[in-house]
């Protein structure tokens, strides 16, 4: 089995389990899913040679964000009805403009595809490995990584600002 | 051909994945009322545009874009908390994950 054939396996599996994530009627089934095409989306980093994104994907995604959404599933308790109902009418036209998207971004990036049919990586790319990045990082792009902690406690201060429960006024 | 193989497949193939991602998540968004689901699909179109992203930086070899996919993955972080906490006080104050419940904002 080459490289190639896997390559379209995996691809096919993320689009499917991607589908899933819309599909499913229940919440936390969607965050499986999710979870799932995360996983798939860090192995095709991986074919890639793209180590260090890979890893990072997985914590980050896969770990902490759909923790994160677990643990507010879990805390709001939903049950069934509470599942808000669609209208047919809105699907269909969700639909349509979805697949118009499609079609559009096929054909604004058909040029690249023509042009990738003949680029292929002469060498083992080695750009993603974790020594490559860290240096780039750490020299040209060591401001956007500190204004990043920055933008984590701005997040981290309305996260814990906007959850915290009011003070109830009991009469 | 044996030049390609180093990769998995060739460029339009990556490309169409993250295409076919993209219009998925798109599609959710228009679609689903839930608003767990919808914060959900955003995350999904957003490891779309990781992929394309580190699709061309392999393919070109150059690192500067797997930069740009790191900061992609700290900015979707923190706007997945700030989204729940608000979906935690939007339910607080409805009892509801419709996304409906925002034209309520309307006036």
């Amino acid at each position: 089995m080459s490289l190639q054939m896997i390559s379209v396996i995996l691809g096919s599996l993320t689009i499917a389990s991607a589908l899933m994530v819309i599909l499913s009627k229940h919440p936390i089934r969607s965050v499986i899913y999710l979870v799932i095409t995360f996983f798939f989306i860090s192995a095709m980093y991986i074919l890639m040679n793209a180590q260090f994104l890979a890893i990072v994907n997985m914590i980050v995604y896969a770990g902490a964000i759909m923790v994160l959404f677990l643990f507010v599933l879990m805390l709001l308790n939903l049950n069934k009805e509470m599942e808000p109902e669609t209208n047919r009418m809105g699907i269909i036209s969700a639909l349509v403009a979805g697949g118009t998207l499609f079609l559009v971004l096929i054909t604004a990036l058909r040029d690249s595809f023509q042009y990738g049919k003949g680029y292929t990586m002469v060498k083992v790319p080695e750009a993603g490995l974790v020594e490559n990045l860290g240096k780039l990082l750490f020299s040209k792009y060591l401001v956007p990584f500190e204004i990043s902690s920055i933008l984590f406690i701005a997040a981290m201060v309305g996260a814990v600002l906007l959850a915290k429960r009011e003070k109830q006024i009991i009469d | 051909m044996e030049q390609l193989n180093n990769i998995g497949a060739s460029l339009d193939f990556y490309i169409f994945v993250s295409i076919a991602l993209f219009s998925i998540g798109a599609i959710g968004v228009l679609t689903r009322k839930n608003m767990i689901v919808l914060l959900m699909c955003i995350e999904l179109m957003l490891n779309a545009v990781n992929l394309l992203l580190v699709t061309f930086s392999t393919f070109f070899g150059n690192g500067e874009a797997q930069i740009f996919v790191f900061f992609i993955i700290v900015v979707a972080a923190a706007e997945a908390t700030i989204g729940l906490s608000i979906l935690i006080m939007a339910y607080r104050n409805s009892k509801s994950i419709d996304i409906e419940m925002f034209h309520k904002l309307n006036g």
